[in-house]
C-alpha cells in the first residue's frame, strides 16, 4: 500500500511536471498565474499521499497551507496584472 | 528513489527556467512555483516544519513581496534591458555560483556518518520543556535568543522599510486604496478566504506545541491572509503613525525581552524558565509574538507610506 | 475488511491519477487559455476529489478524515473562485492586445 501511494503521488507530480512545461511557455500572464493553481492541486494531492505512504500527518497541514497559500498568490497575481494593466495602458 | 529523482529535476527545472525567464512577472511566479515544490522536498526529508515554513514564508509572502516590487518596475521596462550588465559581469557571477554550489555540495557530501547532531539531547530533555515538538523546543527553549533576536530584526527590517516614503507623506497610509465592488467575485473570494485562513494560521500556531508547526508559520499565515483583505479592498491599509499599530508591533519583542530579563531572578540565567511552568512562559511569549510577526510581516509586504495621512 | 479498505483505496486513487492526467492532456492540447483554464481547475480537482477520497479509506480516526475532507472542500472553494479571477484576466489581456 504504501509503495503504490508513492507512486500514485510520483505519477500526479509527473502530471504536474508536464502541465508546468506547457504553462510556464504560455503566451500570457493568465496562463503562468494558472501554474500556482496547478501547484496548488496537484501538490496537495502529492502531498497527501506522501503523508499517508511515509506515515507523516504533519504533512496534512503543509497541503493545507498549499491550498491557502495558492489561493492567496494567485489572487495577488491577478491584482498585480490589473495593476500593471491599468499603470502601463 | 525515482520519486526523488524525478521531484529533484523538477525542482532544478522549475529554478533554471525562473532564472532564464526574460519577463520578471514569469520569473516571480517561477519562483512561487520553485518554493512550493520546495516544500514538497521538505516534506521528503522529513523536515514539515520547514516544508510549512517554505510554504508559507518562502514561496507565499516573499512571493507576494516579489510581485509588487516586479508590478513598481514595469513601467522601467524598456530602460532595464538596455542596461545589462557586461559578459564579464555574467561570467563572474556564474563562476561565483558555481563555486558556492559547489562548497555546499562538498559539504553535505563529505559529512562524517554519521552526521555530527545535537537531536539526541534534544529529544531527551523534552519533558522538561512541556512541548512535545522538538522543532518547537529548539526555537522557544534551547534557542530562544535567536528567535528574540529574529524577531527584533523583523521589526529594524520594517523601519527601515519605513523610512523610504517621502518626507511628506511620512506617517501615512501605505499603498492604494483601490474602489471596492461589492459585486465583484474578488470581493467574494477574499471575504470566504480570509476568516477561513485566519482559523488555519490559529490552528498552525496552536499544533505548533506538539506537532509542526509554530508561530512563525501560523503568524505568515494571519500575515497573508491580512495583506489579502488589504489588496482586495475589504480593509484600508493603517496609517504608518497610528498608536495601536505600533503598540501591536512591539508588544511581542517587549513581552520576550520582559520574559527574559525576568528568567534572572526566577531561573538563574537570561531567557531561563523555570522549570514547572515551562510551557505556560513559553506560551505567554507566542501569543504576543504570533500578533507583532503577523502585523510586522503583513506590513514588510503592503510597503512603505504612499498616501498622505488623514488628519 | 481492511483487505476491502485498501481495495477501494487503490480504485479510486487510480481514478483520481487517471484525471490529474486528464488534466494534463487537456492543459497540453487546448488552444487557449480559457479552455485550459477549463482543463485545469475541473480536471485537475476532480482527480484531487478521487485521491482524497481513497485516502479516507485509510485514514486513522474521525479527525483525520474530517481534516481530508474539509481541505478538498476548501481547495474546491479557492479554486472554483480563483478560476473566475484568472478568466477574467485572461479576458481582459485577450482584449487588450
Amino acid at each position: 500500500m504504501a509503495d503504490f501511494l508513492l507512486v500514485a503521488a510520483g505519477f500526479v507530480l509527473a502530471s504536474v511536471a508536464l502541465g508546468l512545461v506547457r504553462i510556464l511557455r504560455g503566451p500570457n500572464d493568465a496562463d503562468r498565474i494558472m501554474a500556482a493553481q496547478l501547484l496548488g492541486t496537484g501538490g496537495i494531492a502529492a502531498l497527501l499521499l506522501l503523508a499517508q505512504a511515509i506515515s507523516m500527518p504533519g504533512a496534512v497541514d503543509v497541503a493545507l497551507i498549499l491550498a491557502l497559500l495558492a489561493a492567496f498568490v494567485s489572487v495577488a497575481f491577478v491584482k498585480g496584472v490589473d495593476h500593471s494593466e491599468v499603470d502601463g495602458a | 528513489m525515482a520519486f526523488d529523482i524525478g521531484l529533484a529535476t523538477l525542482v532544478l527545472g522549475v529554478a533554471a527556467w525562473t532564472i532564464a525567464a526574460r519577463d520578471t512577472f514569469a520569473a516571480v511566479i517561477g519562483f512561487v512555483a520553485f518554493g512550493l515544490l520546495l516544500a514538497l522536498v521538505w516534506v521528503r526529508l522529513a523536515a514539515p516544519d520547514v516544508a510549512l515554513a517554505e510554504a508559507a514564508l518562502g514561496s507565499g509572502l516573499t512571493g507576494g513581496l516579489l510581485l509588487r516590487a516586479s508590478s513598481r518596475l514595469a513601467p522601467t521596462k524598456g530602460p532595464a534591458v538596455i542596461e545589462k550588465p557586461s559578459a564579464i559581469m555574467r561570467l563572474a557571477a556564474s563562476v561565483l555560483c558555481t563555486l558556492m554550489s559547489a562548497a555546499l555540495a562538498a559539504i553535505v557530501l563529505l559529512l562524517p556518518e554519521p552526521a555530527p547532531t545535537l537531536a539526541p539531547q534534544a529529544a531527551a530533555n523534552l519533558a522538561a520543556t512541556g512541548l512535545g515538538n522538538p522543532v518547537t523546543a529548539v526555537l522557544m527553549a534551547y534557542r530562544a535568543i535567536d528567535t528574540l533576536l529574529e524577531v527584533v530584526v523583523l521589526l529594524l527590517a520594517l523601519a527601515g522599510m519605513w523610512s523610504l516614503a517621502p518626507d511628506h507623506l511620512w506617517g501615512g497610509l501605505p499603498g492604494r486604496r483601490d474602489p471596492v465592488d461589492r459585486d465583484d467575485v474578488l470581493t467574494f473570494d477574499a471575504q470566504l478566504l480570509v476568516p477561513i485562513g485566519i482559523l488555519v494560521g490559529i490552528h498552525i500556531f496552536w499544533v505548533g506545541s506538539v506537532a509542526p508547526g509554530g508561530e512563525f508559520q501560523g503568524a505568515t499565515i494571519l500575515a497573508a491572509m491580512w495583506i489579502l483583505a488589504m489588496m482586495t479592498g475589504l480593509v484600508d491599509a493603517p496609517a504608518v503613525s497610528w498608536r495601536w499599530l505600533r503598540l501591536a508591533l512591539v508588544v511581542g519583542p517587549a513581552v520576550f525581552l520582559a520574559i527574559g530579563l525576568a528568567g534572572f531572578a526566577l531561573a538563574g540565567a537570561f531567557l531561563a524558565y523555570p522549570e514547572s511552568h515551562a510551557k505556560l512562559v513559553i506560551l505567554t511569549i507566542e501569543v504576543p509574538v504570533t500578533l507583532s510577526i503577523a502585523a510586522t510581516l503583513a506590513l514588510l509586504v503592503v510597503g512603505p507610506a504612499e498616501r498622505a495621512p488623514q488628519l | 475488511m481492511s483487505f476491502a479498505l485498501d481495495v477501494l483505496t487503490i480504485l479510486a486513487v487510480l481514478t483520481g491519477a487517471f484525471f490529474f492526467l486528464a488534466g494534463t492532456v487537456g492543459l497540453l492540447r487546448f488552444p487557449d487559455s480559457l479552455s485550459r483554464l477549463h482543463a485545469l481547475t475541473k480536471a485537475d480537482n476532480l482527480g484531487l476529489g478521487f485521491v482524497i477520497l481513497g485516502l479516507l479509506f485509510q485514514a486513522e480516526g474521525l479527525f483525520a478524515a474530517l481534516k481530508l475532507v474539509g481541505i478538498w472542500l476548501f481547495a474546491l472553494l479557492a479554486g472554483a473562485t480563483v478560476a473566475q479571477l484568472i478568466a477574467r484576466t485572461a479576458r481582459m489581456s485577450g482584449s487588450t492586445m
